[in-house]
């Protein structure tokens, strides 16, 4: 029912939402204090960051300087840090490559199947390791038209991919490269179009228009999106070790060293390799934080 | 000189219809119309950050409906400056020339002269970020006007700033485009900005464009 603006009713006797009618008493109402509700979010949020914090300490608290200089001075492990460095770079950059056009079109762009290109992205993500590594290793040795791709490579490139370091690089690539789309296309986001297209108004083509305005607020992202990447690869494993094998000093990499220390029993060793790996994590952690909350 | 002749653009759900509008070489155009009305979709028609689905737009007698959008020759002022945040003043004012290769002498002297022109000499490398209301519309300005464009568009550029500002940016900008003799489309709300400024006057309603008599902005109230 409305009321009119004749309406002696209407105005200053309607009463307050929330009054508590005519004959019934109100109760009290009672604030209390907040310190039960933060303490309970507290006591169950500190659970997981106390793990965290309890997992670094045992790894810290269960080796010496001596066992990660012992396991430093190993060859095969200062081999499999050197495959990993390079290895991890090469992934990287290669990710940024395809990553930056990609992400991009997604982020700028409307256009028929985006949404499946998306849900293509979040594939790699979510797909157990192993499998990532065996649909790998079968799309290399898949005979299309009497030839695989391995085939293909070795004749026309000279060299084979799976078990060297080249399938390390592509296990790598094929997870950390969608991590990469997901933050530039974070980055361009955030980035407004419009100075794009007065740039264009301006005389510039579109990649002059890309590389004068966008790139320049871009390039936090794509450090960070670098390091993201680079932080991926450094802990890639399912997909090297059925990809690429776990071969000493020829596709061994930081991740397969702690497998193989462990599998001969030198828990030591694994455990100073965990904390060379730790080290480098908190290290790309550090470069991304500081970097994140400037993007654009 | 500008002719729009039954330009359509959509944007959205919106359709602008069939547009008719020109403004003779050197002349103060002025198009009046509410939020929502189809000003900045016609602005983005002419510029041709929009595509024209029927008619066509001319400058200076060639027909440039269909042609890139960097070498239309128009400079565009959006309503919300677009300024690129990573750049100086001073690199504002260079863009276009630098993007046209122009040599660095000449690029100098240009830019100097022009942000003397439009009284932000003193800016220099200042970065974008730090600028009042007024100094970034300047700015946008010159950046606009920097390559020497035949048409200069300008999509509510007085628009959120308080009065003092915009009676001293209404003076500048009668003052720049006679200076520089470019043929302007001005986009407003405002009477008072259409008074002062018109040489010829148009008005949007839903997408229709019309011609008024400037005679027309006599009657009494601020906004269309």
């Amino acid at each position: 029912m409305t009321r009119s603006a004749d309406d002696p009713a209407a105005g200053a006797e309607a009463p307050p939402p929330g009054a508590v009618p005519p004959g019934r008493t109100a109760r009290p109402h009672r604030a209390g204090p907040d310190w039960p509700f933060h303490a309970a979010f507290i006591a169950l949020g500190s659970v997981y960051v106390l793990l965290v914090v309890a997992l670094l300490a045992a790894d810290v608290l269960s080796t010496s300087p001596r066992h990660l200089l012992d396991a430093l001075a190993k060859p095969e492990i200062r081999f499999a840090v050197r495959l990993t460095l390079v290895t991890c770079t090469i992934a990287a950059l290669l990710s940024i490559v395809v990553a930056m056009p990609l992400a991009y079109l997604l982020s700028r762009h409307e256009f028929p199947g985006r949404r499946a290109v998306e849900a293509v992205l979040d594939i790699p993500v979510v797909l157990p390791p192993l499998v990532l590594g065996l649909s790998l290793l079968i799309l290399f040795h898949l005979p299309v038209a009497g030839a695989t791709l391995e085939s293909l490579a070795q004749r026309h490139l000279g060299m084979r991919v799976a078990y060297t370091p080249v399938a390390v690089v592509i296990a790598q690539f094929a997870v950390a490269c969608a991590f990469a789309v997901h933050s530039l296309q974070v980055t361009f986001d955030r980035i407004d179009p419009r100075a794009e297209q007065v740039a264009r108004t301006l005389g510039c083509r579109r990649d002059q228009a890309f590389c004068r305005v966008v790139l320049p607020q871009a390039w936090r992202g794509v450090v960070a999106a670098f390091t993201i990447a680079w932080a991926r690869s450094l802990g890639e494993f399912g997909p090297i070790l059925v990809f690429a094998g776990a071969t000493r000093m020829r596709t061994e990499v930081l991740s397969t060293t702690v497998f193989l220390e462990l599998s001969v029993g030198q828990l030591e060793a694994a455990v100073a390799v965990s904390l060379i790996m730790i080290a480098a994590a908190i290290v790309v952690l550090a470069i991304v934080r500081l970097l994140g909350g400037k993007v654009a | 000189m500008i002719e729009v002749c039954g330009l359509t653009v959509r944007s959205g759900g919106f359709r602008l219809a069939a547009a008719d509008l020109g403004v003779p070489s050197g002349g103060y155009g002025v198009l009046m119309g509410r939020t929502g009305s189809g000003k900045t979709t016609l602005l983005e028609g002419i510029c041709g950050l929009r595509p024209a689905t029927a008619g066509t737009v001319r400058l200076d007698g060639i027909d440039i409906t269909g042609a890139p959008l960097s070498a239309r020759g128009i400079g565009y002022v959006p309503q919300d400056l677009a300024l690129f945040p990573t750049m100086s003043v001073r690199d504002h004012l260079g863009f276009a020339l630098r993007v046209r290769r122009v040599p660095r002498a000449e690029i100098a002297t240009r830019v100097a002269t022009l942000a003397e022109s439009l009284e932000i000499a003193h800016l220099g490398e200042r970065g974008v970020r730090d600028l009042s209301g007024g100094e970034a519309r300047r700015v946008a300005l010159g950046r606009a006007l920097s390559f020497r464009p035949r048409l200069l568009l300008l999509d509510e550029p007085l628009a959120a700033v308080d009065e003092a500002t915009r009676d001293r940016l209404c003076v500048l900008l009668r003052r720049i485009q006679r200076e520089h003799g470019v043929t302007t489309l001005h986009v407003t709300h405002s009477r008072d900005e259409a008074r002062r400024l018109a040489d010829i006057l148009y008005v949007i309603e839903h997408g229709v464009v019309t011609s008024r008599p400037l005679a027309s902005l006599a009657a009494a109230g601020d906004d269309a």
